[in-house]
């Protein structure tokens, strides 16, 4: 028996955030940053659930990569207001904020590292959650994950709930036209790794992998356009699809090496997650094709990509993939993320033992034992081919 | 080779021994601290629950052996199953974490415990399939 866990209601396309105004309830609380506030989405989606008649209640302190006691400043809030509705309104951190936010205020008695995938939270009690993104990268909105960081241990939290998949999620191709592309870049990255590891992962199921076929295809297609021309509408339109696609693949199967590597990384030297996760993506690929080769040859051939023999085919997909972080100025390497050989080599046993604590290293095709993930930071340091 | 039959006292001290010469298992559980019940549920021919004991201490097993119930000890965690999910477990068809999320086994304990240590709990299954095994059931 395997759940599939899906938003139940996704809202798409022109003013799909109109869609508040048919909200039913008393009170919504916003969970966002200071950036959504200053470009006037929230005074937006304020008007609106204003307008269906609930009073709104802003938290506008969402941290980047947020910590848990960012979490638990906003969940005093939170319990003081007493909302029916939790509204999440930005990138990846303010939806995993309001995910454990929601959490806390539903169940006191509940600590957030106690958040996972076998405790009943019993969710829905007091709110429901609508999440709207204006990021096209993490798909948290369409996933059960929540990535909280605990600054303490210097490590990013992998909670997870099925419980906290929103029951609405908007995606209102309005809110990415003012991206910038370097966020363009970092969170599509994100998404293309959220979708392939999904497909490669060792639970992946066949919901999962029409999910992760879906959206690599349109990445592949649409992130270099989003990336070059921010008027590109159609372009973020469909990536901000592709994101919530690949966030539902992944969470429906799991993630890989590539991010139990970047959540240490990114953990440790405080670089936003989307960057982590390319310096490594190309080492992840190479080092699973001994396991997950047939996959990999696969999701080639979704991508229109040939060859006279699976090694060629392999060869040509790691090159693509290779062009498409270049043209989207991702780095390849764990050097271009700008830590010196020195910090690197100072952390690389804590990055190790991280990494091998994430559910990515037992869902990986291939599973890497301790020596391999030193081997495999230092390649990626480099960006060595993998040979072993 | 010999071959220990499971479930007996002999497999679960086999596991042990096994167990303590894993250095990927010792590497990855080297923080844990925390001891199991492993239950066989009845059904499948099982009449009656069959209960181990193993204590696992910072990438070592202190202590393993068969109970006469769940009530003789106390432990952080339980992890019960039925027995043709067991014998997948040790023949190496089942990831442990994928298979409690399946619900192929019901865990009590601290399960964000158990996330933290994912690598580790896939070198306790593979130990297991490594130790030539004679299903009695």
């Amino acid at each position: 028996m395997w759940e599939i866990t899906l938003p139940r209601t996704i809202v798409i396309a022109d003013e799909a955030s109109e869609y508040l105004k048919l909200i039913e309830g008393r009170k919504a609380f916003i969970v966002t940053d200071r950036v959504i506030v200053s470009l006037g989405f929230v005074d937006k989606i304020k008007s609106y659930l204003e307008e269906a008649g609930l009073d709104v209640k802003i938290f506008d302190e969402v941290e980047a990569e947020p910590s848990v006691e960012n979490v638990l400043k906003c969940v005093e809030i939170v319990r003081e207001y007493q909302p029916d509705w939790i509204i999440a309104l930005g990138g990846g951190s303010s939806i995993d904020t309001a995910k454990a936010v929601w959490v806390l205020y539903e169940r006191p008695d509940v600590k957030i590292d106690e958040i996972n995938p076998l405790t009943k939270l019993g969710l829905r009690n007091k709110a429901k959650m609508i999440a709207i993104p204006t990021t096209s990268g993490s798909g948290s909105e369409a996933s059960w994950a929540i990535v909280i960081t605990d600054n303490k241990e210097k490590r990013k939290m992998e909670l997870a709930s099925r419980e906290v998949v929103p029951d609405i999620v908007i995606l209102d191709p309005e809110f990415t036209l003012s991206m910038p592309s370097r966020l363009v870049a970092d969170t599509g990255v994100d998404a293309l790794a959220n979708a392939m590891e999904g497909y490669v992962s060792r639970w992946r199921n066949d919901i999962s992998d029409v999910l992760a076929i879906a959206a690599i295809k349109i990445i592949f297609t649409y992130l270099p356009r989003s990336f070059r021309d921010s008027r590109d509408r159609e372009a973020r339109e469909k990536m901000h699809y592709a994101a919530m696609l690949a966030g539902a693949a992944f969470s429906n199967s799991q993630i890989g090496v590539a991010h139990a590597m970047g959540h240490a990384i990114g953990a440790l030297f405080k670089i936003p997650h989307g960057r982590t996760i390319s310096a490594v993506l190309i080492p992840s690929i190479e080092y699973n094709l001994r396991e997950a080769g047939d996959r990999y040859i696969e999701l080639a051939q979704a991508v229109g990509i040939g060859g006279e023999n699976y090694e060629e085919i392999l060869r040509k997909f790691i090159q693509r993939i290779r062009e498409l972080l270049i043209e989207v100025g991702e780095p390849l390497t764990i050097r271009d993320l700008g830590i010196s050989r020195e910090e690197f080599e100072k952390n690389l046993d804590e990055l190790v033992d991280k990494a091998m604590m994430s559910t990515g290293t037992i869902a990986n095709p291939r599973i890497p034992s301790r020596e391999d993930y030193v081997n495999l930071y230092r390649y990626a340091y480099e960006g060595r081919k993998i040979d072993f | 080779m010999e071959k220990y039959k499971f479930p007996s006292e002999e497999w679960i001290r086999a596991y042990k021994e096994e167990l303590n010469k894993n250095k990927a298992y010792e590497e990855a559980a080297k923080d844990w601290e925390g001891d199991f019940l492993f239950i066989i549920s009845p059904g499948e021919g099982v009449e009656k629950e069959i209960v181990f004991y193993v204590d696992l201490w910072h990438g070592k097993c202190r202590e393993a052996c068969m109970l006469p119930s769940r009530e003789a000890k106390k432990t952080a965690f339980v992890l019960e199953g039925p027995y043709s999910n067991w014998k997948k477990l040790i023949m190496g068809q089942l990831d442990p974490i994928h298979a409690i999320m399946m619900r192929k086994f019901k865990l009590e304990g601290d399960m964000g415990k158990i996330l933290r240590y994912t690598k580790a709990a896939s070198e306790l299954v593979k130990t297991a399939s490594r130790i030539p095994t004679e299903f009695t059931i």
